[in-house]
């Protein structure tokens, strides 16, 4: 913080000249680039539509209410997919992630230089593309249906699991494991002894967390095929049957909520 | 020495076992059934078509092979469109969605929010995150029309949730000595959140922010499933018409950019911390 | 018994941590290895049982050399030498029974060990050493849940139940209060004693080092400054190894092997 001499008087600033220049550079380039992606999107747009949407929106809210509660007799079959699909797609995550994680981690991966990047790319590549896409490239491969959501949620948590668990392992005790190679353990003894009960906790704090979300993406799945709630979502969509919409949207808020409280409680009882 | 002793007497010569995690024997064999039973009923009731899946097995290799070679070239203009659309979306999204947190992060934070706002901005976060992205984008697109719009709302509607909850988390963990110092210095509450709270939460804030922008770059490739622009629509058509090695194309640019956005974040949170 | 020839070990930063050490231990001799920090102490324990490379020179255990051992050569010789750390370094999570029986790891297979399902004899021998050391009634408690001293017992009995020759005892009272620091010192000799174990013990407190042990090393810059009975460590010796300082306090004379004779 410099402190300039003006006409013998000391006067301090926050900033130098060149920083506080530099910073308002900065800020203009900034409101350049939001005001050129502003104008894009305005471009891109209909305003008509737009200044029309007080109107549409009433109008979906009196057709949407009050919702079709009849219609949730129909919801149990869906509703046990998108459980299914969540929960075996994490159980499969897991299985796969395990090893992803050993062989990403630092202090566990058998060789830096050819395994750790190529275990660190499944991990970006899994992580960076959305479930949903999963969803579209299975079904465009396997057929539309449950088993492609499964498939699609497991490969998406993979990378998510394996970052948070490589994490883990790389910030475990080393003197435990140190310990544990002092007795002549074998290197699979040292993994079971040494790190695994180190790691445990993240693991299933991981696991619940990941279930948790993947209760979420799967309500969503349907939308492109892959089973689930969202599939009675999409239709009704398609034929526009609003009250059938919005009872859909009640029961998904309602099992995010669940699912949110169930993974709380585990991972509270379980820390 | 003789407790000891007889105490020795009677564990010598026995089996030991680890405790259990669950003491309760009860509990812990109904969770466990419990659960094989789930897994058993899961697996009966997933209807899989094999022959279907086998005869895709084939489509698999071709697309994993197209990542071999991707092709750019023949949809350029669409990627690049759709693109430079995500992209927009994002950027706009986030500064505005950013902006608009930050003012409900303070409300919803119990140390410095009264308690009626506090309430107000507390259901403002519950509902944005109950709602997934991609719900949000179909309501918003049936109500503003297909294009952009929509999405950009959908992604500022989303960090808000997001963003909002993790600061407001972190004010109120923050050291409370430096701030009523500030206030005891005869700050108003707008000089005392200047001084007082901001130099505290801003590396926070920065490393969420970025975070989030990551965040905002991945949905922005799905809503274009939906119509609320982005490059979702045009990766949707490339899986319709079986174009494997567009599809590559678009996905090897996706994680590109997000691999490029988490090397960024990672050293601009070094240089804030 | 253990046998170092020109044991060096020059660190990938340049620094040259143990300068040809050489050193020979009898059967059943109990050292201490005193020394300022960063002298080398703690690289020489763990270049014994190879935790660290050394870069050159021999190790001999009763005859058999260590530094050309293969992996599972080194493994079968890493049972004969039980070792104690600092940080008692326990598995936090596993309970006390299942720490003093990690000690048997060499001993047992991978599935075995897996599944927990131990000899009868490791069991019945762990129980022994936990009442022996008087905590046989915290066997299924966590290691977290017990106290520094607790814990640091725990770690004695799982270097005992590897039935080894010699004992690698790595600073073991550094994080502990003095009268504790004296019970464990006490239990470690003792145990030793009864076994017939050498050991070497790395620690930084010379009166403990004095009271206890048969034979002082001290080691300067990674070379034997001195080595001789414990008496003989005068003012001028400890110059020598730690630098000028007044001394005279901390060489007790020690008389009455007092108070905690009872714990």
């Amino acid at each position: 913080m410099p402190v300039l001499e003006t006409e013998g008087l000391k006067q301090w600033h926050r900033r130098t000249g060149r920083e506080s220049l530099g910073h308002w550079v900065m800020w203009l380039i900034g409101v350049a680039v939001f005001a050129y992606c502003w104008q894009q999107i305005s471009q891109a747009t209909t305003w008509f539509f737009v200044w029309d949407a007080p109107t549409i929106a009433e109008d979906i809210w009196t057709r949407a209410t009050p919702p079709k509660w009849e219609y949730i007799t129909q919801l149990g079959k869906p509703i046990w997919d998108t459980l299914n699909i969540a929960t075996l797609g994490t159980i499969i995550a897991l299985v796969l992630a395990v090893p992803v994680a050993f062989l990403a981690a630092r202090n566990t991966t058998p060789s830096a230089l050819v395994i750790r990047p190529i275990a660190l790319l499944i991990i970006v590549a899994t992580r960076s593309i959305n479930s949903l896409i999963w969803a579209l490239l299975l079904i465009a491969i396997i057929g539309p249906g449950v088993f492609a959501g499964v498939i699609a949620i497991a490969i998406r948590s993979i990378g998510f699991c394996a970052k948070l668990l490589y994490e883990a392992i790389e910030e475990i005790d080393e003197t435990q494991v140190e310990a544990i190679k002092a007795t002549g353990a074998s290197r699979w003894q040292v993994m079971a002894y040494g790190i695994v009960p180190q790691i445990l906790p993240a693991f299933a704090g991981i696991a619940v967390f990941r279930w948790d979300i993947n209760i979420r993406e799967s309500t969503v799945l349907g939308l492109v095929g892959a089973g689930g709630i969202g599939l009675q979502l999409s239709s009704s969509l398609n034929v526009l049957a609003w009250p059938q919409v919005s009872l859909i949207l009640l029961v998904i808020l309602a099992a995010v909520v669940i699912s949110e409280w169930v993974s709380a409680k585990v991972r509270g009882a379980i820390i | 020495m003789s407790a000891p002793d007889t105490d020795l007497q009677r564990l010598v010569g026995k089996p030991w076992k680890k405790p259990p995690f669950i003491q309760r024997n009860w509990l812990r064999w109904t969770l466990i059934l419990g659960f094989f039973a789930y897994l058993v009923a899961a697996f009966m009731t997933i209807e899989v078509n094999w022959s279907r899946v086998y005869e895709g097995l084939e489509r698999g290799k071709q697309f994993v092979l197209a990542f071999t070679s991707p092709d750019f070239t023949t949809r350029s203009g669409d990627i690049y469109e759709g693109m430079v659309e995500s992209i927009v979306m994002t950027v706009a999204a986030s500064v505005v969605g950013i902006g608009i947190s930050i003012p409900i992060a303070l409300g919803a934070a119990r140390n410095v929010a009264p308690l009626p706002v506090y309430l107000i901005c507390r259901s403002i976060i519950a509902i944005s995150r109950a709602l997934q992205e991609i719900i949000v984008a179909i309501l918003l697109v049936a109500i503003f029309g297909f294009g952009p719009l929509a999405g950009f709302l959908t992604l500022s509607f989303a960090t808000i949730g997001f963003l909002s909850k993790l600061l407001a988390e972190d004010i109120e963990s923050m050291d409370r000595v430096q701030a009523e110092a500030i206030k005891a210095s005869g700050a108003r509450w707008s000089q005392w959140i200047n001084y007082g709270v901001q130099p505290q939460v801003m590396p926070r804030l920065i490393g969420l922010s970025m975070y989030r922008i990551d965040i905002n770059f991945r949905e922005s490739a799905i809503l274009g499933l939906v119509g609320a622009g982005g490059i979702g629509a045009t990766l949707n058509t490339a899986f319709d018409r079986y174009e494997y090695d567009t599809a590559a194309a678009i996905l090897l640019i996706i994680i590109v950019i997000v691999m490029a956005l988490e090397y960024l974040s990672g050293i601009i949170r070094a240089r804030v911390q | 018994m253990l046998r170092l020839e020109k044991l060096v070990k020059t660190y990938k930063t340049g620094d040259q941590a143990l300068k040809a050490v050489d050193l020979d231990i009898p059967e059943g001799q109990v050292l201490a290895l005193i020394g300022p920090s960063g002298a080398g102490k703690s690289t020489l324990i763990r270049c014994i049982n190879r935790l660290v490379e050394p870069t050159s020179g021999k190790v001999y255990l009763a005859g058999n050399e260590l530094t050309e051992l293969s992996a599972g050569a080194l493994r079968k010789e890493r049972r004969r030498m039980g070792m104690i750390f600092q940080e008692y370094a326990l598995v936090e999570r596993l309970t006390v029974m299942e720490n003093v029986l990690s000690g048997r790891l060499g001993y047992v297979g991978f599935w075995r060990s897996f599944l927990r399902k131990y000899p009868q004899t490791d069991v019945d021998e762990a129980f022994r050493l936990l009442d022996r050391v008087g905590l046989a009634h915290m066997a299924d408690k966590r290691a977290d849940e017990l106290s520094g001293g607790q814990r640091q017992r725990v770690g004695i009995c799982r270097a005992l139940i590897q039935d080894p020759a010699l004992l690698l005892v790595d600073e073991p009272t550094a994080s502990l209060d003095p009268k504790t620091s004296r019970q464990i010192m006490r239990l470690i000799c003792e145990l030793c004693k009864e076994r017939g174990l050498a050991a070497i013990i790395n620690i930084h407190d010379v009166a403990l080092a004095q009271m206890f042990v048969q034979r002082v090393i001290g080691l300067r810059f990674g070379a034997i400054e001195f080595d001789g009975p414990p008496d003989a460590l005068t003012p001028d010796v400890l110059t020598t190894i730690y630098g000028e300082e007044d001394w005279e306090a901390t060489i007790e004379k020690i008389d009455g092997e007092d108070d905690e004779a009872a714990e």
